[in-house]
């Protein structure tokens, strides 16, 4: 957040960051900014994976016959389960991504670049590659594996969301954390005393919105640092609810935290699409209402008069401020939007999936959605697919816990880390958040 | 631009790391600006931030009393009662919390009557160094989330040296320390040679390394690398008692050495932030990197140093925790929270190495207090989460504090006593600005 921002005119950070200013590990410290300078960072790690895949699937290759299977019991039109013979396709997949990585030494070496789409490949081959291998002499249910991804991604979307819309507008959200624990406490206690689980919902908006007040007024009234505000916040929401969960919840836990959970409901056809359907159509309301919010943000951010003046706030507030946008009314009222997406996500812990509410029961969600923000570029699409890689990551450990891995688990629990740090670190690059993000504003 | 506006308020990370930026007038004589800072503002809105959030605190613990909630029934009736039952557990509280944390004249002997305020210090071990490093990374104008990574990491170097080899008293603890310190430094310079050669985020790379050092530590605790032989427990052997720290206050106090190592470290920080030219440095990268480079400052080379150097500290904390308290044997839940803990001492402390110092005693009081309130009055000890957080955001916001208490503006260059009105909050933002 104090990366110090040169002054650039291009106002558009969503789309292309020129990824080869500046990112070039062996350029000199003080050298000025080069243009165009060839990034061997892609390249060299696709050769590392792809050598972790000869490695891997060749050396240390597995015999057995590796099974997907693509349909649950209940599905109107039910596929053929997919068996692949663990070995052979192990050699394949290595073949693969080594031709992957020459290529695109091959794209760097003649000045070009390397595509979004490669990357996509060459993650998806080795995606395959990797259960087939964790899963020699057993079956693996896909229907299973992606469901789990996308409820575990739920809170991590809505929080990513709230996250985009307030650093555009230009205030550092550090509080998603305490804003998706506020909504699950409120939405849990709310909907437990009325017993309706769609004032439950309302209640966590409301919470999410509280939090979000406060972040507004100290950031922006008061002109704190956003950072400190927001990691006090946390830790005063951590508390506070603690506190409240021991003190009071667990003198009457059946009239308090007992809220009714909200029902799967099929949509109907749409839930019949192999593989697809169950996994993105027999869901709750409140991941329908995740689809929705993640296309209105996106739609509002980038194609109404709202999300221009969103961006420009975010990206300069004194250029927004002559034409007449109000900067710090602005800021506040998207920031409390902000918060009121990320409640709905806090809801989502109770409401959704667990029930009652337990003791810091978010566990770090809002950090792993702040990075989701900035690894997806500030945009909500791209953060829509950060939280969704977490989400996948952390299932697929459960479900190898489940059939047995031969890797142990905590290394697959590590590895949406470590995945998170080679792509910042690696093909991300530099990234650039609106520029006044993290800067109170005060008209002169 | 509005650096200036935000300087008491912000240590932090983006704006003004540097509190203590003077301006570009000669400064007055130190005695001088002490006196200033007690009456004017620093001093004074630290000592009300801490008496409104206790206020809050006692709020809250009361109107979650069962005693109170009962009372309050025949409110209208009887109000007394009300009252004399809120007295009674807001009192209760603090009473048990001051008891708990400095001084209990209830105990029998002298010992065991001062015995809470060594309590307060050990609890404030871990705080302060970790404080400190967390508060050098601000003033290099970095923010480490990963205190806890770095701690656990720390902890295992140091508590494998002092359980795998056995070498003489004293050069085994000091061994132990230093591979402690090499564990931290190692992985809190990994967040800044990312950010030095790569651009990533220190804040995204110092998070996901928490929970990769989590995972790490949790996978060798299960191996014979770290676990107790014969044992199915997550949990390391037994260390050597020759490199635990020893009982500085003889064996009926808890106090060890690690404090003694702690006063050592502010001093340390001290020295290098105002006395030494990497110091310079790091607080000219921290008020304005762009200007640092034009002045000849490697700043790339700062930030690795600044994050190595964060790391060994916040990574001393860990240590302190596995050859102190931990020593019979550590588990992957060792930094219990002392890492964020730590990101809310360094503000409080405002990156300052003797205001961390002082704050630190005052969340290890906080905590050494909490358990006591919570063992004797039943009141959780979630509520000094509460009050600590709230303590950071008032000292944050002068501007609110002067509005509750009303009181006069210092960044006016008049004497205190002429004023009559207090000043609102946006009019003083914008006349310092």
């Amino acid at each position: 957040m104090s990366e110090s921002v040169p002054t650039r005119s291009n106002l558009a950070p969503g789309g292309g960051v020129p990824p080869t200013e500046h990112n070039h590990p062996d350029s000199a410290p003080s050298a000025p900014a080069v243009v165009l300078v060839k990034s061997w960072k892609a390249p060299i790690a696709f050769g590392i994976f792809a050598l972790v895949s000869i490695i891997l699937f060749v050396v240390f290759g597995r015999d057995g016959d590796s099974t997907f299977r693509l349909s649950t019991d209940v599905d109107l039109i039910q596929l053929p389960a997919v068996v692949l013979p663990t070995r052979p396709t192990g050699v394949v997949v290595a073949v693969l991504l080594v031709l992957l990585a020459v290529y695109s030494a091959w794209l760097v070496a003649s000045s070009r670049k390397v595509r979004l789409w490669v990357m996509a490949v060459f993650a998806v081959i080795f995606l395959i590659g990797f259960l087939t291998w964790a899963s020699a002499g057993q079956t693996i249910p896909i229907p299973g594996l992606l469901i789990g991804t996308v409820s575990l991604s739920v809170p991590l979307i809505f929080g990513a969301l709230g996250g985009v819309i307030s650093e555009r507008v230009g205030v550092v959200n550090v509080a998603i954390e305490g804003q998706l624990l506020a909504g699950a406490f409120v939405s849990a206690v709310v909907a437990s005393v009325t017993g309706n689980p769609y004032v439950g919902l309302v209640g966590a908006v409301i919470a999410g919105t509280l939090v979000s007040f406060v972040l507004a007024a100290f950031s922006i009234k008061y002109l704190v640092d956003q950072v400190i505000v927001g990691v006090v916040l946390n830790v005063l929401v951590t508390g506070l609810t603690s506190f409240l969960y021991s003190q009071v919840l667990t003198a009457d836990p059946t009239l308090l935290n007992s809220p009714p959970r909200f029902q799967a409901v099929p949509i109907p056809l749409l839930s019949e699409i192999p593989i697809i359907g169950p996994t993105l159509f027999r869901q709750t309301l409140i991941v329908y209402l995740m689809y929705i919010a993640v296309a209105v943000v996106f739609f509002a951010l980038f194609k109404t008069k709202w999300g221009l003046r969103v961006r420009a706030v975010g990206e300069h507030p004194q250029a927004a401020d002559t034409v007449g946008i109000k900067v710090n009314l602005t800021r506040f009222w998207n920031v409390s939007l902000a918060g009121a997406i990320a409640g709905l996500g806090g809801a989502y812990f109770t409401l959704g999936s667990v029930g009652s509410f337990q003791k810091e029961m978010t566990a770090g969600a809002g950090y792993i959605a702040l990075a989701a923000v900035i690894f997806g570029r500030w945009d909500p699409i791209r953060a829509t697919l950060a939280a969704l890689l977490f989400g996948f990551a952390t299932n697929m450990q459960y479900v190898l816990g489940v059939i047995g891995s031969p890797v142990p688990s905590e290394f697959l629990l590590m590895l949406p880390y470590v995945v998170t740090i080679f792509a910042v670190a690696g093909l991300v690059g530099r990234v650039r958040g609106p520029a006044a993000a993290g800067k109170p504003y005060v008209s002169a | 631009m509005s650096d200036t506006t935000i300087t008491p308020a912000a240590p932090g990370a983006s704006g003004s790391p540097a509190p203590s930026a003077a301006p570009a007038v000669e400064p007055p004589s130190r005695w001088r600006q002490t006196f200033n800072e007690i009456i004017g503002g620093s001093v004074m809105i630290s000592i009300l931030a801490v008496v409104l959030a206790m206020i809050v605190g006692g709020i809250l613990i009361a109107v979650t009393d069962e005693n109170v909630q009962k009372a309050s029934v025949y409110f209208f009736a009887r109000p007394g009662d009300t009252f004399a039952e809120i007295w009674k557990a807001v009192s209760g509280a603090y009473v048990s919390l001051f008891q708990g944390a400095i001084f209990n004249p209830k105990r029998d002997d002298f010992i065991q009557q001062i015995k809470p305020i060594t309590e307060t210090l050990t609890f404030a071990t871990p705080l302060i160094t970790a404080g400190l490093g967390v508060g050098l990374a601000f003033r290099v104008g970095m923010f480490n989330i990963g205190g806890r990574g770095q701690m656990l990491i720390a902890a295992a170097c140091a508590g494998w040296v002092a359980f795998t080899f056995h070498l003489p008293p004293g050069l085994h603890m000091v061994v132990a320390v230093l591979a402690g310190l090499i564990g931290g430094g190692i992985w809190g310079g990994l967040a800044g040679l990312l950010k030095a050669r790569t651009g990533a985020h220190e804040v995204i790379v110092t998070i996901m390394l928490n929970y990769v050092a989590f995972y790490l530590i949790s996978y060798l605790l299960r191996t014979p690398i770290l676990q107790a032989p014969g044992s199915n427990n997550p949990k390391s052997p037994p260390l050597d008692a020759s490199a635990v720290f020893p009982q500085i206050l003889g064996p009926q106090f808890n106090l060890n050495f690690g404090f003694i190592l702690v006063i050592a470290a502010t001093f340390f920080v001290w020295w290098l932030l105002n006395r030494s030219a990497l110091g310079f440095k790091f607080r000219a990268v921290g008020i304005n990197p762009n200007a640092a480079r034009v002045a000849g400052i490697n700043v790339k080379n700062m930030y690795v140093y600044a994050m190595v150097i964060s790391g060994a500290l916040v990574g001393l904390a860990g240590v302190s925790q596995v050859l102190g308290p931990l020593s019979s044997g550590f588990s992957s839940g060792l930094d219990a929270g002392i890492g964020f803990d730590a990101i809310t001492v360094a503000l409080l402390g405002r990156s300052k190495p003797w205001g961390i110092f002082v704050a630190g005693i005052l969340f290890g009081a906080f905590k050494a207090g909490g358990f006591a309130m919570q063992a004797s009055q039943g009141i959780p000890i979630d509520i000094v989460l509460v009050v600590q957080s709230l303590i950071v955001l008032f000292i944050a916001a002068p501007p609110l504090i002067r509005t509750v208490f009303r009181l006069p503006d210092p960044s006016k260059p008049k004497k205190p006593k002429a004023r009559k009105t207090p000043i609102a909050p946006t009019q003083e933002a914008v006349i310092a600005k």
